[in-house]
């Protein structure tokens, strides 16, 4: 296929493809996400290849690899299309099965059917199961039937569509359309997109730059990395209207060192995207022009922040400078620069696509639209989730996650990545939207959502996200780079049993020094989790400091290992399991663990299958 | 200071070739490409480098050093590295950190003086769902527990020795 020439060409092309293949034709997708793929999905896929040949299937049906699916707890996933039928936890060995009766016959095989561990019940469309009944998906809509790696497949579902029409839109209306939808950037910070775009938009420059920050770096999130292995089209065509708004002719996708699958899917669309015309000069016969490359992190959080991110690009250290002017003014190569989040640029196409108003009735009043969510932690079912804002944090966490697993308690929820902040149980009905998770000290951020359960100890969560910030502080600004090794030094105190009456208040005071003196977010939100936790968990912390205790039994150097006289059946597990050989006793009777040689490493607690070691 | 090892420095040209000369902005892109060959910046390379891109050798050690992905000194033939992302941290990650490093009797960031492993610590990859998860040599290991890292790392050391 040739460049296209014009939007018609373009549209012609969609209706070709469509008519060579039929809307009912089955597809076997299997998912290829990087959950499903550490579970094995590809040597899944390899069997499926070879399954469907033996039985001279091929031309009856499609075999695709596709993005994540969201539902990585029950992987490796396989869902049959036009169906809708999923199997979870598909072995290699079940495909031979799978082929002879679901694709052959059109049996189901009920033992791979998704089951509800909390009332048994089995489900077999993926749309019954409450994990995927309560979302809306939009920006993941296509990641569980797509091919990454074709473009066809993007353009035949509607791809570059919204793009044809931007063509006709012109600069002014698509901004105003952006504007009118009420967008607001999904990288953390929330500001209103089409706003970004008007000011760059307007600055006096001969030249202007595009950027998609795909640093994703908040430990817990990974739906920037979903959408760019899934459906990297979407953020590619997102960028080209962004691009054809604010005038740009140059775009850089800055993606983290640690996604080199995102990388290699992106390389593969932007050749793709260059060869039909959508990339390049004289995008579909217009007089625009613009292209983009890929620039890959170095490791380094703070490269998030756009002005750090943009010293990257230009091969300097990841240092944030002080702002205004903001990059949109004076960006990379001193140059008016847009930066927006992948899935800002994701939901591009849907709104020009379907329109403002279509957009702007999901959501609540000051945030639009959907959000996708990493639900990870203690949660069965851990995933990526995609839900109009303003859903409330319980039926996140309880109906599209089904709580907490082993019958345990409900402790908190951390949003926001390491900036974030702890939500207790009594703030879980809080509608999620940019506002209202900032009025209860907590934030959107990328969307990473962490739940913790009455094993989680929240002063150690607060310590771990210190130890996380201070080592990635760029230090720059003094109270950043010294002052967070001082909080965590405190911090580390509380939890190894060193605390006493001041070192709260202590806290307390470089936390505002903190905050107020540092130049970027890093250090202006560094201490959010220690002041969260503070604010909603303080009991806990007064039970480290006073009682040298730690309740969820974590913190090492004030918890003890011991056996259950009654419990022990004398397995010798442990005693076998333990490094410093501390757990002495014989064969069918009571083991001893020796405290003076314990290192409290929980190896003999994670062996025991009689439950009998205990932490005090 | 020990000298610093000999290199194949074709293989470095052959990677800076890749890259227009003069372009500041190739740099980290660059410094990727020659450790995935090397496993880590040789010196040599990064002085190399300094010269393709129109840059001084301190801007690009600065630049190497400033990134946690950039390794200066020669790194093992297998790579265990803990994912420390919050998901992992409350599904008991340090755990398995401090075993490693009790087993491979070296500290995170640190290479066994056989060359044999690197014990490295990574912020989140995103496999979430997996957690506590160990990625040895490039392989997801997910859902890990104490025992099969055991078995896991003690297989390799093993299969060194012979």
């Amino acid at each position: 296929m040739a460049a296209f020439k014009s939007a018609r060409q373009l549209l012609d092309y969609r209706k070709k493809l469509k008519s060579t293949t039929s809307a009912r034709r089955r597809t076997i997708a299997v998912c290829a996400g990087t959950g499903c793929k550490a579970l094995g999905s590809f040597s899944l896929f390899d069997a499926f290849t070879s399954e469907l040949k033996k039985n001279k299937l091929t031309s009856h049906i499609d075999l695709v690899a596709t993005g994540c699916h969201g539902f990585c707890e029950r992987g490796p996933l396989v869902l049959f299309h036009p169906e809708g039928v999923l199997y979870q936890r598909v072995k290699h060995g079940d495909v031979a099965e799978i082929v002879s009766k679901t694709v052959k016959d059109g049996k189901i095989i009920t033992r791979l059917l998704y089951k509800d561990p909390n009332n048994g019940k089995q489900y077999r469309k993926e749309q019954q199961i409450p994990f995927y009944k309560h979302q809306k998906r939009m920006v993941l809509a296509s990641n569980g039937h797509l091919d990454p790696t074709s473009i066809d497949d993007y353009i035949r579902g509607g791809g570059y569509s919204a793009l044809a029409k931007a063509v006709e839109m012109g600069s002014r209306k698509i901004i105003s359309e952006i504007k009118r939808s009420g967008l607001r950037g999904r990288g953390g910070a929330g500001f209103p997109t089409g706003t970004k775009w008007e000011i760059c938009s307007r600055t006096e420059s001969d030249k202007r730059y595009l950027i998609c920050n795909a640093d994703e770096g908040d430990p817990g999130a990974f739906m920037d990395r979903s959408v760019l292995e899934g459906n990297p089209h979407s953020v590619i065509e997102g960028m080209i209207i962004g691009a054809l708004a604010i005038g740009a002719d140059e775009g850089y996708v800055y993606v983290r060192q640690e996604y080199p699958l995102a990388v290699e899917r992106l390389e593969i669309a932007l050749k793709q995207a260059r060869r039909l015309g959508l990339l390049g000069k004289n995008i579909l016969g217009s007089k625009a022009r613009f292209d983009v490359k890929i620039n890959r992190g170095g490791g380094a959080f703070v490269c998030g922040e756009e002005s750090a991110l943009i010293a990257s690009i230009q091969g300097a250290r990841g240092v944030p400078r002080r702002r205004p002017p903001y990059p949109a003014v004076e960006g990379l190569f001193g140059k008016p620069t847009n930066i927006n989040n992948v899935e800002t640029w994701a939901n591009v196409p849907l709104i020009i696509d379907k329109g403002s108003k279509w957009y702007a009735e999901i959501g609540t009043a000051g945030s639009k639209g959907t959000k996708i969510f990493s639900l990870v932690g203690k949660v069965n079912n851990t995933g990526l989730v995609e839900v109009p804002m303003g859903m409330t944090m319980r039926k996140i966490v309880f109906d599209i996650g089904g709580g907490i697993p082993g019958g345990k308690k409900f402790k908190a929820v951390q949003t926001g990545g390491p900036s974030g902040g702890c939500l207790p149980e009594s703030k879980l009905d809080t509608p999620v939207d940019f506002d209202t998770l900032l009025e209860q000290g907590a934030m959107m951020g990328s969307g990473g959502m962490i739940v913790m359960d009455e094993s989680t100890c929240m002063v150690d969560v607060a310590r771990y996200f210190l130890r996380f910030l201070k080592s990635e502080s760029c230090g720059n600004c003094t109270s950043c780079r010294e002052g967070l090794v001082r909080l965590h030094e405190l911090l580390t105190d509380i939890c190894e049993g060193r605390a006493n009456a001041d070192t709260i208040p202590m806290i307390l005071e470089l936390a505002e020094t903190v905050k107020t003196t540092s130049l970027c977010a890093l250090g202006k939100t560094a201490v959010n989790p220690v002041l969260s936790t503070l604010r909603y968990f303080g009991p806990e912390y007064r039970a480290h400091i006073e009682q040298g205790r730690c309740p969820a039994g974590v913190c090492k150097a004030l918890i003890t290992y011991s056996i259950d006289a009654k419990l022990c059946n004398g397995c010798t597990l442990c005693l076998k399991n333990c490094p410093e050989g501390a757990v002495s006793g014989q064969k069918k009777k009571l083991h001893v663990i020796d405290q003076d040689k314990c290192i409290k490493c929980g190896i003999c607690k994670d062996v025991c299958n009689q439950d009998a070691v205990l932490v005090e | 200071m020990t000298e610093a090892p000999a290199i194949k420095t074709d293989s470095v040209r052959k990677i800076l070739a890749n890259y227009p000369p003069n372009d500041g902005s190739a740099l980290v892109n660059l410094l990727h490409d020659i450790q995935a060959a090397f496993r880590y910046l040789p010196q040599k390379a990064l002085q190399m480098t300094a010269r393709h891109v129109g840059l001084s050798p301190a801007r690009v050690f600065e630049v190497a050093t400033f990134y946690e992905g950039f390794h200066l000194k020669p790194r093992g033939e297998h790579i265990c590295t803990v994912c420390m992302g919050t998901a992992c941290h409350v599904r008991g990650a340090p755990r398995l950190l401090e075993q490693l490093e009790r087993d491979l009797e070296i500290s995170a960031g640190q290479t066994t003086a056989d060359l044999k492993f690197t014990l490295e610590e990574v912020n989140c990859v995103g496999a979430c769902a997996l957690g506590p998860l160990v990625i040895i040599d490039g392989n997801y290991n997910g859902n890990m527990t104490s025992a099969r890292l055991t078995r896991l790392v003690g297989g390799m050391q093993k299969k060194g020795k012979k």
